[in-house]
């Protein structure tokens, strides 16, 4: 049976939100949580080295399957039965994995994404959990020993695969952002908007927690969206009025405001549209006592908008923690052909009808995503010809 | 009947006028929350050329209009460079205005002016005289010699002065050649040697010299606090106790309106806790001094208060939107015959306030209009984020729907100003905005809201203008004879700024 904590329909249960605060194109939505609980606590914790290597199968040291990037930080998250707030901040020293030289750079390796440190407490890597996720799809490759396949792909699979994402600073407006932005007494989360198209949602537990790890903000990393729309000066304001003709008294000035505060919500709501409320394909990743560490991503179709993500949801459904990020166009082509070759047991005729298309022109595209490393040279050679010559 | 090119004509300058006042109230240059200290002095850089080179009368005018020392230090300077106007008439208004100004100046920021003459290469015959003037009328020269020196040496050599005494040797032939019979000149002399020489020196001069001793920090502090001015004791008040132990005793009571809420909001939570008596006391007192000098009486007065975390400034004006707010509170209180504040996010006392949480103006303006206020005053930075726009929709509707006959006066109060619109920002057309540095001017600044509003006329502006011009030389004239017969003589009575 299938836990119902697994996400089926990202809905942001128990959250609200409020209305945004617009810096250059970035505009900032405030999420805000009425029921706070104290169970679960998350905190930073900061590396700083240069590389980090994860191993994801394997000893630390040996050989195995291995996530290679730059983590300026990790969460600690603590779900303490007892009061969290006493044991908050006090163990975010212990070691964590272990720290190499190689030449001028200081590389920590680090045990698996996601770690158990003591009996209620997790350590995990922000949203690296839910892009290893996205780049584990359909790692191994061919299941069938199809001929058009090269030699690697059949052994090895999509080794080594990679993706690029944008850490905060590329983006100088988004330092200005956090730096300016007022935080809401019961805010747990902010939803991240570059010229009006979600970037990011962050939410957590507690709006403690919210309030320390803000400007880490800075270091996670984005989609390619980040950087986009850089001739922009500034998002659209958006001008809500209060209509005249339902004001009698004072009393009806203040329904009016309340009406306004809500249509921001709902505009909001309506806005991050593309993430919430739509389905989504999650895994299960860890389960910490009463609530369950998961990753998703949406539905990975080319036309819409695509995000990847991890949650953590409590027993009652609430979303207590979610990150995620916005895939650009050519990410999602990338997953969306391997989802596809998978579904045809990685039979190209097959796939290529599926897609109503032709087997040299799902080829091409292959190598134009970046996959040509998986077909033989002279299979590649063929289909640029045929396609070539259909032109 | 004038046509409506003229109409157009005068609400143009008008605007305008209106627009630099108010800068000239809020803008010191410095960074601000949102804005950066590079758009601010370029933004209020071009404000200040464009009206000397457009209403050059009206420019000399906005000297006695109580715009802060920034913008008074500006202006002097622009005028000076512009060269001296042709009528005999306007040269003497612009000349006793500009000599009143600067006598008017903390003395710093005056010879700080003097001193930009030479950087600005003005050397003009009206600005050698302005500066002959100015040194001439200084109470206790041989101080200014040793406190303002680099500041004195480049004034008197830019303008080719005269100095009496010992005091050219001083300056120019080296303090090393010569022993000087005049005790702060000789101690100043004697304290590159001796560390018991420090001690007559004034603070900052004092400080360099004896790092250079390498006295002890806490030794230093103890033994040169009779030295030590207001301003100064205010402001050491928390590195001393950090360093030394000790921290100077001040006269909070003595302490400018602002600079004390300043001061009190630098305090952590629970030491303004445990002296919350002390410093209620005093900022009542400081209030009612400031109300003492322009007395001000209002009816039934509501504020409401910005405390989101924008009100917590910049690195360079630390806090100031918070403690004008603090200030305005205090201020107010004491003018008012009823009086209530409505802070965005509700504090125990005003005492506790701390700059945190989103701007939701329309709550407690909501409140405050409920409330039944006669004069509602809104000391805003002007961003309302929560909904945003919604001071301006709701004054807005307020206006139209719900007091059409203005019976509830409303003002907006910003002590920020805003580099891109060339003004503080403001909530909308229903409420005039004027721009306020220190607290203490609110009873000016509430004065020329009505200008703020546009309801009033250039030709109103233009007499408000020149009335005040007046009564201001008049001060002047009385401060100077007074002067004139009691010199300051110790650094302790110097006002600093």
């Amino acid at each position: 049976m299938k836990d119902a904590r697994l996400i089926q329909k990202l809905e942001p249960r128990g959250l609200r939100l409020a209305p945004s605060q617009v810096w250059g194109r970035l505009r900032l939505v405030p999420v805000l949580r009425d029921v706070v609980r104290d169970d679960l606590r998350l905190s930073r914790r900061g590396y700083g080295d240069a590389v980090s290597v994860v191993t994801l199968e394997g000893e630390l040291k040996g050989r195995g399957l291995r996530y290679v990037t730059y983590i300026p930080h990790g969460l600690v998250v603590d779900w303490s039965p007892r009061q969290a707030d006493a044991t908050y901040g006090t163990r975010l020293h212990v070691q964590d994995g272990k720290k190499v030289k190689a030449g001028p750079l200081a590389v920590r390796l680090l045990h698996r994404m996601v770690r158990r440190e003591d009996k209620h407490q997790l350590r995990m890597l922000p949203l690296h959990l839910a892009m290893e996720g996205f780049l584990a799809l359909h790692f191994g490759g061919p299941e069938l020993a199809w001929a058009e396949y090269s030699r690697e792909a059949l052994s090895r699979g999509l080794s080594p695969r990679s993706e690029q994402a944008y850490p905060g600073w590329s983006e100088p407006l988004l330092d200005g952002a956090l730096r300016t932005f007022e935080l809401h007494e019961r805010q747990v989360g902010l939803l991240l908007f570059n010229a009006d198209e979600l970037l990011s949602a962050f939410v957590v537990p507690h709006p403690e927690d919210y309030r320390a790890l803000h400007r880490t903000l800075l270091e996670d990393f984005y989609g390619e969206l980040l950087l986009q729309f850089g001739f922009l000066s500034e998002a659209p304001a958006l001008g809500l009025t209060l209509d005249d003709a339902r004001v009698r008294s004072l009393e009806d000035l203040g329904t009016e405001v309340s009406r306004m505060r809500a249509d921001w919500a709902d505009f909001h709501a309506f806005m991050a549209g593309g993430l919430f409320g739509v389905d989504v394909t999650s895994r299960e990743v860890y389960e910490a006592g009463p609530f369950l560490l998961q990753r998703f991503h949406t539905r990975l179709v080319p036309s819409e908008e695509n995000h990847l993500g991890e949650a953590i949801v409590g027993p009652e459904g609430t979303l207590e923690y979610l990150k995620t990020l916005r895939l650009s166009a050519a990410q999602t082509r990338r997953a969306y052909l391997l989802q596809q070759l998978a579904e045809a047991d990685w039979a190209l005729d097959e796939a290529a009808e599926v897609m109503r298309t032709t087997r040299a022109d799902l080829l091409v595209r292959l190598e134009n995503a970046g996959f040509g490393y998986l077909v033989k040279p002279h299979v590649l050679e063929e289909a640029r010809r045929a396609v070539g010559k259909s032109r | 009947m004038s046509s409506p090119r003229e109409v157009r004509i005068e609400q143009v300058a008008r605007e305008d006028l209106v627009m630099f006042v108010n800068a000239c109230f809020s803008c010191t240059g410095q960074r601000e929350f949102y804005g950066d200290a590079r758009g601010q002095t370029v933004s209020i850089e071009f404000l200040h050329q464009y009206i000397l080179g457009n209403y050059r009368r009206l420019y000399r005018r906005t000297l006695a209009a109580g715009i802060n020392h920034f913008n008074q230090a500006q202006i002097v300077l622009n005028l000076l460079a512009a060269g001296s106007p042709s009528d005999a008439a306007e040269r003497g208004e612009e000349g006793a205005l500009i000599a009143a100004a600067l006598r008017g100046l903390p003395t710093q920021r005056a010879f700080r002016v003097l001193e930009s003459l030479r950087a600005r290469r003005i050397n003009n015959r009206r600005a050698r005289a302005v500066a002959r003037d100015y040194v001439a009328g200084r109470g206790n020269l041989p101080f200014d010699a040793v406190k303002y020196r680099s500041k004195l040496r480049a004034t008197v050599a830019h303008g080719h002065l005269k100095l009496p005494g010992e005091l050219g040797a001083f300056l120019f032939h080296g303090w090393k050649k010569r022993g000087f019979t005049e005790p702060l000149l000789e101690s100043f002399r004697k304290a590159h040697f001796s560390q018991e020489a420090l001690y007559a020196l004034p603070f900052t001069v004092a400080e360099g010299l004896a790092a250079r001793h390498g006295v002890a920090r806490d030794v230093f502090l103890r033994r040169i606090e009779p030295r030590l001015t207001q301003a100064e004791r205010l402001r050491l008040q928390e590195s001393a106790a950090r360093e030394g132990g000790v921290e100077p005793p001040v006269d909070l009571e003595r302490a400018p309106l602002t600079k004390l809420a300043l001061y009190v909001l630098s305090l952590d939570l629970e030491t303004r806790r445990a002296r919350r008596v002390e410093l209620h006391t005093a900022l009542e007192r400081s209030a009612a001094r400031v109300l003492a000098r322009a007395p001000s009486s209002l009816g039934r007065v509501a504020v409401v208060l910005d405390n989101s975390y924008s009100a917590s400034g910049s690195l360079q004006k630390r806090r100031r939107p918070l403690a004008v707010a603090l200030a305005a509170h205090y201020l107010l209180e004491g003018a008012a015959r009823e009086f209530r504040a409505f802070w965005t996010s509700p504090v125990e006392a005003p005492l506790l306030a701390t700059a945190r949480g989103q701007s939701d103006l329309a709550t407690p303006l909501l409140e405050a209009l409920s409330w039944g206020a006669e004069l509602v005053v809104i000391v805003s930075d002007g961003y309302d984020n929560d909904p945003p726009g919604a001071v301006a929709e709701l004054t807005r509707v307020f206006r139209a729907k719900l007091d059409p006959g203005r019976r509830t006066a409303l003002v907006h109060v910003n002590p920020v100003f805003d580099a891109e619109e060339y003004a503080p920002r403001s909530f909308g057309l229903a409420v005039p905005t004027v721009g306020v540095r220190d607290a203490e001017d609110l009873p000016t600044v509430l004065g020329f809201a009505r200008f703020a509003e546009g309801t009033a006329s250039l030709g109103e502006l233009e007499q408000y203008l020149a009335a005040r011009v007046t009564p201001w030389l008049e001060r002047d004239a009385r401060l100077r004879t007074r002067g004139e017969s009691q010199a300051p003589t110790s650094p302790a009575e110097e006002v600093e700024s």
